[in-house]
């Protein structure tokens, strides 16, 4: 492990730049998460769960909808910025997500102004 | 240094074999996208239809399940950990633990399934086509949307079971272990899927 480092690091200024040896295997990579860190996602996930079962018990009219969607995304953001690691990961990988998420927003919301003003 | 010169021999791209899943997951994401816009859109026409549907499915399995996948979720993070950290048996076992919620989920899946074919709930068969459109419509949505997700749970666990024989076979390591972050990958956009579905499905009435 080393040595690989030692020979990523006469090569990075050269073909890398600020990057630190990308391509060489994983041992640059960021730290595994701890099991405890995970954990606490976890419990953070389930307590979310039992807002959205206990929030549906209550009628809040058109409210329901919004929140359960709320909710649902704040655990897609954990799942997605730790479990999937996307925090730790380079900006061209958080780009392509960003965009991706952002081309499902607007057909979503396109979708929504044309049955929103059809029926 | 002998070392050290082989490694680009090899030539494997950490970053290019994770950008080249991610690029997958996106698909993924646009294929079960379609068909939530295809829920949104048909439930702002039958909303009653859709209130009343939600009514019917069980909110205890559903929020098992959730709990299950989340949890099996927890696992395969977990796992990378143990990997890295050179923990083979504790890895192995984690992966194992999220194989059997897979099985655990689809066991759930099959129950509530079947008690929807007990009241003749059967896609495509003249009961469910003579619903009201409203019913049909989301009794449609219901099974096409789970079943297919359904889909993804089996391949998931698949694919899950396929990386523990390379971890096994010490062709996946503490060092080169990006196989399994795609496979875990995979697993979490399984996961996801799952953390819409249920609420749009199960809590609604």
């Amino acid at each position: 492990m080393t040595d690989t480092n030692a020979t990523t690091m006469h090569d990075a200024p050269a073909t890398h730049g600020a990057s630190h040896g990308e391509g060489h295997g994983a041992d640059h990579e960021h730290a595994p998460l701890s099991y405890r860190f995970l954990l606490f996602i976890w419990i953070g996930l389930m307590c979310l769960t039992v807002i959205t079962v206990g929030v549906a018990q209550i009628d809040l009219g058109f409210m329901n909808i919004i929140v359960a969607m709320g909710v649902a995304s704040l655990k897609a953001a954990l799942v997605i910025f730790f479990f999937m690691h996307l925090k730790y990961e380079n900006w061209i990988i958080k780009g392509m997500v960003l965009t991706a998420f952002i081309i499902l927003a607007i057909a979503i919301g396109l979708t929504f102004v044309d049955v929103g003003y059809r029926y | 240094m002998a070392e050290a010169h082989a490694a680009p021999m090899v030539h494997k791209d950490y970053h290019a074999a994770k950008m080249g899943m991610w690029l997958f997951l996106f698909t993924e994401i646009l294929l079960f996208g379609g068909l939530f816009l295809l829920y949104a859109s048909y439930r702002a026409k039958y909303p009653q239809a859709f209130h009343a549907g939600g009514q019917t499915l069980d909110v205890f399995i559903g929020g098992l399940n959730t709990v299950v996948l989340i949890t099996s979720s927890l696992t395969v993070a977990l796992s990378i950990t143990a990997l890295r950290r050179g923990e083979l048996v504790r890895c192995l076992w984690l992966l194992a633990f999220t194989v059997a919620c897979a099985g655990a989920f689809m066991v759930n899946k099959t129950i509530e399934w079947s008690a929807k074919f007990h009241h003749g709930l059967i896609p495509g068969s003249e009961h469910m086509l003579q619903l009201p459109q409203g019913q049909s419509v989301f009794y449609g949505l219901y099974f096409a949307m789970t079943g297919l997700h359904g889909v993804h749970v089996v391949i998931g666990a698949s694919v899950l079971v396929w990386v523990m024989l390379l971890i096994k076979k010490g062709k996946v390591t503490g060092g080169d272990y990006v196989v399994l972050e795609n496979a875990g990958l995979y697993w979490h956009i399984v996961d996801l899927v799952w953390i819409y579905l249920f609420p749009l499905f199960y809590l609604i009435s």
